[in-house]
């Protein structure tokens, strides 16, 4: 039996596998596949303070071993969510990673203070904080793409969120220089890192002749985007093992379809793994990686999942030597 | 705590039994055990496509056209990469199925008269359909139009399970020259139909919809949008929808639907293949948001 539980600054969890934010709804739907409980945690959709309708459609492209999605961040606010979605994941049993985002660095702030008062907090092991999101106050640029702008975010969140509950800063991988931004949300207080969320892509419909979605644009995710994924774990591995960053654990999400794909996630540097896109095509994908990965590691030896994550990197040290 | 076994969705491996040219259509025949029990009409199936490694990662959704004693039965018209592998597929290979999904038509508790309309493949729900009404005492007339007579599905078959019926096709290849809604008032009226029951294409809905507010009917409608995930998680199927409680919500049309009363669905906002927020939605993006980046950001989610 291997030995696949984690630690994820201070946030204990039997396995390293969860769902991905916005691929697994609030929980009630995937329930009817498996039981919720059994993932290392469950990540709930983005959060943001009021109710949103998100876009008009269509709202989603087929890619090469992918999709494009252009939902508009649609949920149902952070009140209804505190006392509806969340009070239910506590019912079952399930670990809550909870995403939430704002319009503004003051949002987010606000959100956060609200998920602390849910009567089902408890259920909360760690917020994930979307960054990927347009900041208002800022002519719309994504607060991920700046260091300071993600940074004041990260720390108005932190103050807000008690200090036995860690934070993850939910990276963008469209940005000139993700180690400077991965430095920036963990000096202002990120307990972690989750890595990556999706490309901006876009896709044109040939019949019509116009963009496929109505948002024009959309998120690129799926198996197609998960080499981008390996590369932005191992740059900011990289980065904390050579010391040019403080060093903190990382989840690990994009492109995760099969216990192999993981493994290449935890070997460049990930803590944990998120399964996003796979899951349309499986419901049961996160679990079926889940044993997947554990038979991987068995196969190569391994008694511990921690002894894999990162192991990439010293891997290639001996080959330098 | 685990779910309990009967609010599981199954999510089996069938076996494929037959694939018969109908027209321009496909009819599969899948073995299917676990997906058929609990199905009723109006409900879908889920089908991978390409096979476990396949790049096609959505699954594709289609109505359940029969389900009984261990077999699932759909009716596939070849579009694009899915329904082409899923249509080129020979008997014993092997699918991976979900279902059964979504909320299938809700039956009338007495015995009124219903119309069954379907255009093209959107009639493949409808037979079985037929067939529960009539059991619980129903009148069931038909109405069942298409571009032409090889996009028709189903006439002979509707002649046995309906009451009535009527076939209308845009060239007037078979049955009366037009469409559905040219004739649906006429049955409406002679049968004192209750429920107008329809399937098909989104501006068919529509206009079904009118025409049956016109004649004293309810509209309950089965439609088709497009489906990343089919189980509730993905959020990019759906649709402007006022609640019994007067409010619109976009709400998904693969757990809240497919079948929704016609009237309660907000068709203008539908046009030309795309689908407003209206205004008055429940969290619509008000006009100030609007202004700034939020819907001019297509970015992530
Ligand atoms: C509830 C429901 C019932 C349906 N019943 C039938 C049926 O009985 N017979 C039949 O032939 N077709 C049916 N369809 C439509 C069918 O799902 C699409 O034609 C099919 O998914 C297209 O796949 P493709 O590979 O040919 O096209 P592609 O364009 O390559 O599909 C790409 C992606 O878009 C989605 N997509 C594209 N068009 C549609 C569409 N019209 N509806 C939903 N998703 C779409 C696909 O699921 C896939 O994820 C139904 C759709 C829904 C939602
Ligand atoms: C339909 C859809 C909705 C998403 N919604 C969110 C979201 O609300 N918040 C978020 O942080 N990420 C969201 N994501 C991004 C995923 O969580 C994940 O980071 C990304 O898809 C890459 O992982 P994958 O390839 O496994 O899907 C969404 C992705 C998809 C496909
Ligand atoms: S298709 Fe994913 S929520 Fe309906």
């Amino acid at each position: 039996m291997i030995d696949m539980s984690v630690d994820l600054a201070g946030m204990r969890l039997p396995n390293p596998l969860m769902t991905a934010s916005g691929c697994a709804a609030n929980g009630r739907e995937l329930h009817r596949f498996f039981d919720i409980a059994q993932l290392g945690a469950f990540v709930t959709k983005t959060v943001m303070a009021d109710p949103r309708s998100g876009r008009g459609t269509p709202r989603m492209a087929e890619t090469p071993s992918g999709m494009l999605n252009s939902i508009g961040l649609q949920g149902p606010g952070i009140r209804d969510f505190a006392a509806g979605d969340l009070v239910w994941l506590e019912s079952v049993g399930a670990r809550v990673l909870v995403s939430i985002a704002g319009n503004t660095a003051d949002e987010y702030a606000d959100v956060a203070a609200a998920l602390c008062q849910s009567p089902a907090f408890d259920a909360v092991v760690g917020v994930e904080v979307n960054i990927s999101c347009p900041n208002v106050a800022n002519r719309g640029l994504v607060f991920a793409c700046d260091p300071l702008s993600s940074a004041r975010v990260i720390a108005l969140v932190r103050e807000k969120v008690p200090p036995d509950v860690p934070i993850f800063a939910k990276l963008s991988p469209d940005v000139t220089d993700i180690v400077e931004i991965a430095g920036a949300c963990v000096k202002a207080g990120a307990d972690g890192l989750t890595m990556i969320n999706t490309l901006l892509a876009m896709v044109i419909d040939t019949e019509l002749l116009r963009p496929q979605v109505a948002g024009v644009t959309g998120g690129l995710s799926g198996p197609g985007i998960r080499p981008v994924a390996v590369r932005a774990i191992w740059q900011v591995r990289a980065a904390m093992l050579g010391g040019r960053i403080p060093t903190v654990p990382i989840i690990g999400v994009g492109g995760v379809r099969t216990g192999d794909d993981a493994l290449q996630l935890v070997a460049a540097g990930a803590s944990a793994i998120q399964v996003g896109t796979a899951t349309f095509n499986d419901p049961n994908a996160p679990m079926r990686v889940k044993r997947e990965l554990a038979a991987a590691l068995q196969a190569r030896g391994f008694a511990r999942f921690n002894d894999v994550v990162g192991i990439a990197h010293t891997r290639l040290d001996r080959k330098r030597q | 705590m685990n779910p309990e076994p009967q609010e599981r969705t199954p999510q089996v491996t069938g076996e494929l039994i037959a694939n018969r040219r109908v027209g321009d259509y496909h009819h599969l025949t899948f073995a299917a055990p676990g997906v058929v029990e609990r199905a009723r009409p109006g409900q879908f199936v889920a089908l991978a496509v390409g096979g476990d490694t396949s790049a096609n990662l959505l699954r594709r959704c289609f109505s359940i056209y029969r389900a009984e004693g261990g077999t699932v039965d759909v009716v596939i018209a070849a579009r694009g990469p899915g329904t082409r592998w899923l249509t080129d597929l020979s008997a014993r290979d092997e699918v991976n199925i979900i279902g059964p999904l979504g909320r299938g038509f809700p039956l009338p508790a007495e015995p009124v008269a219903c119309v069954l309309v379907g255009g093209g493949y959107g009639s493949a729900p409808l037979f079985w359909l037929a067939a529960t009404l009539r059991q619980r005492g129903c009148h069931v007339e038909m109405v069942l139009g298409a571009a032409t007579r090889d996009r028709l599905f189903g006439v002979a078959e509707a002649r046995r399970c309906a009451d009535g019926l009527m076939v209308t096709t845009d060239d007037g290849s078979e049955g009366v020259p037009g469409w559905v809604s040219d004739v649906l008032p006429a049955v409406i009226d002679r049968s004192s139909a209750e429920i107008v029951y329809g399937c098909g294409p989104m501006a068919m809905l529509r206009s079904v919809t009118e025409v049956a507010a016109a004649h004293g009917a309810v509209a309950q409608v089965a439609v088709e949008e497009s489906m990343a995930c089919g189980i509730g998680v993905c959020m990019t199927c759906v649709m402007p929808v006022t609640g019994d409680d007067g409010v619109t919500r976009m709400v998904r049309c693969c757990v809240d639907g497919p079948v929704f009363r016609g009237d309660r669905i907000r068709w203008e906002a539908f046009d030309h293949g795309w689908c407003r927020v209206p205004q008055d939605a429940h969290g619509a993006i008000t006009k100030s948001d609007a202004s700034g980046a939020v819907t001019k950001q297509g970015g992530a989610q």
